[in-house]
């Protein structure tokens, strides 16, 4: 269901037959069509599970943080596969220090845009059993019949604003795609926030962070969340916490931490995606990205490995806190 | 048997929250939990699961437990009381009603946990049998029979209408309360959905899923020092979703939170996944994550059922399949541990 498919299953057998490579970071075949895992591949054998399809939407990047340190008496590096929008945050870590670029060999796979189950399964079907895909038209086989969907209206919600299909860092490149540029405008939904009142602002934000468990999900899966230990984690910070303790802390914990990931966020979209409870977090840090954008000129975290982002230089020209009441408050 | 009309259902919820308080898969922003019913709350037949499952309101993800506040000299204790209110749980399906029973072996024996005992006590649960299971449910691996939830009153759709059947006493004196909004009607109707849910959930792709491998029968020490664990952990992010959002995931912590006025001590459901699980003055006994990983599964396919006669502890309600970020979950490390078939 990806154009390269065959190729990228090919090519990393390859790899890791010629002893390029002794691991390989990549997604493993699950027990439906759709649930397919990040895995770590350590045999050649292993790889018979290893698949590429559209399916494939989580971000590998953050694993090389912990996948690049390579064990005692290892030599060959480690092959991660990365999709054109996880380059960015790939290059974003190791702006940060946090992947050692020397062990990881990335193969850059095309994309044509990754489909969100749960996406399928709130147009009302239930029971899926298997699935074809064909012109852009995904066929669900159910316990109840077959549904079609167009695969256009169930792309996960970062597909849908797809930054482009050029991947930003790679050793070596598997891909059809020409680069359109961005698939849509990523910032109508914080334009849709920006022209609310701060009242209708505070009643959509209260009744999505009401329901936020504190699983975690967003934080564990975020790229630019990379804290060897979070504060929140950390029973010696006075602020370690397993649940919202108050309807206050359930709205500063997402607030603190788009702030936290602000200007090294990538938009890369993991947050939202894994939400179990669907809280559209991307919203905070698109917000963040259109205000850099709109006060420092046009900036896109990962874009290079090593550049200096906006909010850690100074320049004479830079806003005044005063702009927060010149904006009255948005 | 008793039944009413399906568009008569709020009614019927509304005459429930006349004299009580009741609890029911509620919407907020697109999801649906368990919250309290208030005027204007409607029923949605077409909602399988709700995120958090059933067990958020006999245990709470957070509650208070004591308050200390010092005044000068004198500091001040005060226990908070456990809650003594009748309630009626609606909506709940037969895995969460066992996921009852998963907890019910641990909380309500020595030493007994006062707060979740006294809300069992005074807890009416209200099954209704689920109409359109998915593909990742698979409760008939554990022996539950989806038809037949067996709540303190059990109920079904069928032919337009919900038809109920009370099973306990309590469940008796909540029918009769509803008095004249019912009606008498025989088997018929309950029968005809408990086929049709029984023929779907024979052909999901889980159906023939089996727990050969694990249990009071094998060995513990074999299936602790299985290698694949480390391959199964490999992707896991260490994130709580699957133990929050677990109908018998039963670990709590304890903690103190400073109001500034006051203190605080609440507990609050902990995950075994977590860095800080278990940590004791030494540090803590599962340093790797493998092991924290391997500790959810083991507990519920081999301590669990080692220390409650074979019973397993999950229900196979497949909230961890449907919402692990990365799709790892027990179905895949029964089948990658277990036989198959
Ligand atoms: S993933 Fe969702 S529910 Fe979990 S902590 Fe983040 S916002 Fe809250
Ligand atoms: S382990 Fe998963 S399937 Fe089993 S009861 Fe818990 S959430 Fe449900
Ligand atoms: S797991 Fe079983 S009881 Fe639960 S919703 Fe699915 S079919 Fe119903
Ligand atoms: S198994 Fe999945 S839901 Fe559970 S901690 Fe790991 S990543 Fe999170």
């Amino acid at each position: 269901m990806q154009r390269v498919s065959a190729k990228v299953l090919e090519r990393v057998r390859q790899l890791m037959a010629d002893g390029t490579v002794a691991k390989v970071v990549g997604w493993k075949k699950g027990e439906f069509f759709y649930d397919c895992a990040p895995s770590v591949f350590e045999t050649v054998e292993s790889l018979d599970d290893l698949v590429y399809d559209s399916f494939c939407a989580s971000n590998l990047s953050k694993y090389m943080i912990k996948n690049s340190v390579l064990p005692e008496g290892q030599t060959g590096k480690v092959l991660v596969l990365l999709k054109p929008c996880d380059t960015y945050s790939f290059n974003q870590l190791l702006t940060e220090h946090r992947i050692q670029r020397d062990n990881v060999y990335i193969l850059g796979v095309g994309c044509e845009g990754m489909v969100d189950i749960e996406k399928v399964k709130a147009q009302g079907v239930k029971g899926i059993i298997g699935a074809s895909e064909k012109d852009g038209i995904l066929t669900v086989e159910t316990v109840y019949g077959n549904k079609d969907v167009a695969v256009r209206d169930v792309l996960v919600n970062k597909c849908e604003t797809c930054k482009g299909k050029t991947h930003v860092i790679y050793d070596e490149l598997i891909s059809e795609n020409e680069d359109e540029g961005p698939a849509g405008d990523r910032f109508e939904g914080v334009r849709a926030l920006e022209a609310m009142t701060s009242e209708e602002r505070f009643a959509f934000w209260k009744a999505e962070l009401s329901k936020c468990i504190r699983c975690n999900a967003c934080r564990n899966a975020c790229p630019a969340c990379s804290c060897r230990k979070c504060v929140f984690d950390n029973n010696a910070s006075g602020i370690a916490s397993k649940a919202n303790t108050d309807s206050f802390e359930e709205k500063m914990f997402h607030i603190i931490r788009a702030f936290h990931v602000a200007g090294r966020c990538t938009d890369c979209g993991e947050c939202t995606r894994v939400c179990p409870q669907g809280i559209p977090l991307h919203l905070f840090n698109r917000k963040y990205i259109k205000d850099i954008n709109e006060f420092y000129g046009d900036y896109s975290a990962g874009e290079t490995a090593g550049q200096r982002g906006p909010l850690i230089n100074f320049t004479l020209n830079d806003v005044e806190p005063q702009i927060v009441s010149d904006r009255e408050g948005n | 048997m008793k039944k009413i009309a399906f568009s008569q259902i709020d009614n019927l919820l509304a005459a429930i929250a006349a004299t009580q308080k009741l609890y029911m898969p509620v919407e907020t922003a697109g999801q649906y939990n368990y919250g309290e019913w208030t005027p204007g709350t409607t029923y949605n037949p077409d909602v399988l699961h709700t995120v958090k499952s059933a067990k958020s309101v006999f245990f709470p993800q957070s509650e208070d437990l004591i308050r200390f506040k010092r005044d000068g000299m004198n500091l001040s204790i005060s226990p908070v009381a456990p809650e003594d209110e009748d309630f009626v749980v609606f909506g709940v399906h037969a895995c969460d009603v066992k996921g009852f029973a998963v907890l019910d072996r641990v909380f309500l024996y020595d030493p007994v946990d006062a707060y979740y005992t006294s809300r069992r006590k005074h807890g009416t649960i209200f099954s209704v049998m689920c109409k359109a299971p998915e593909e990742t449910c698979f409760c008939g691996a554990f022996g539950i029979d989806a038809t037949e939830p067996g709540a303190d009153v059990d109920s079904w759709i069928a032919d337009d209408a919900l038809v109920m059947r009370a099973n306990t006493e309590k469940g008796e004196k909540l029918l009769e309360s509803l008095g004249s909004l019912l009606t008498d009607c025989d088997d018929t109707a309950a029968d005809q959905a408990k086929a049709e849910t029984k023929e779907i959930l024979g052909k999901l792709p889980l159906a023939d899923l089996n727990t050969n491998g694990f249990g009071k029968d094998v060995d513990l020490l074999t299936l602790f020092n299985r290698p694949e664990w480390k391959e199964l952990a490999s992707g896991c992010l260490g994130c709580g979703t699957c133990t929050y959002v677990c109908p018998t995931c039963q670990c709590y912590d304890v903690r103190d939170y400073n109001t500034g006025k006051e203190i605080q001590r609440f507990r609050v459901w902990d995950s075994c996944m977590y860095s800080d699980f278990t940590m004791m003055a030494h540090g803590t006994n599962r340093p790797d994550h493998t092991q924290r990983f391997r500790q959810r599964f083991m507990h519920k396919l081999k301590y669990y059922p080692d220390r409650y006669e074979g019973v397993f502890g999950c229900v196979g309600c497949g909230r961890c399949l449907q919402k692990c970020p990365i799709s790892m979950n027990i179905v895949k490390v029964m089948k990658k541990l277990g036989g198959e078939a």
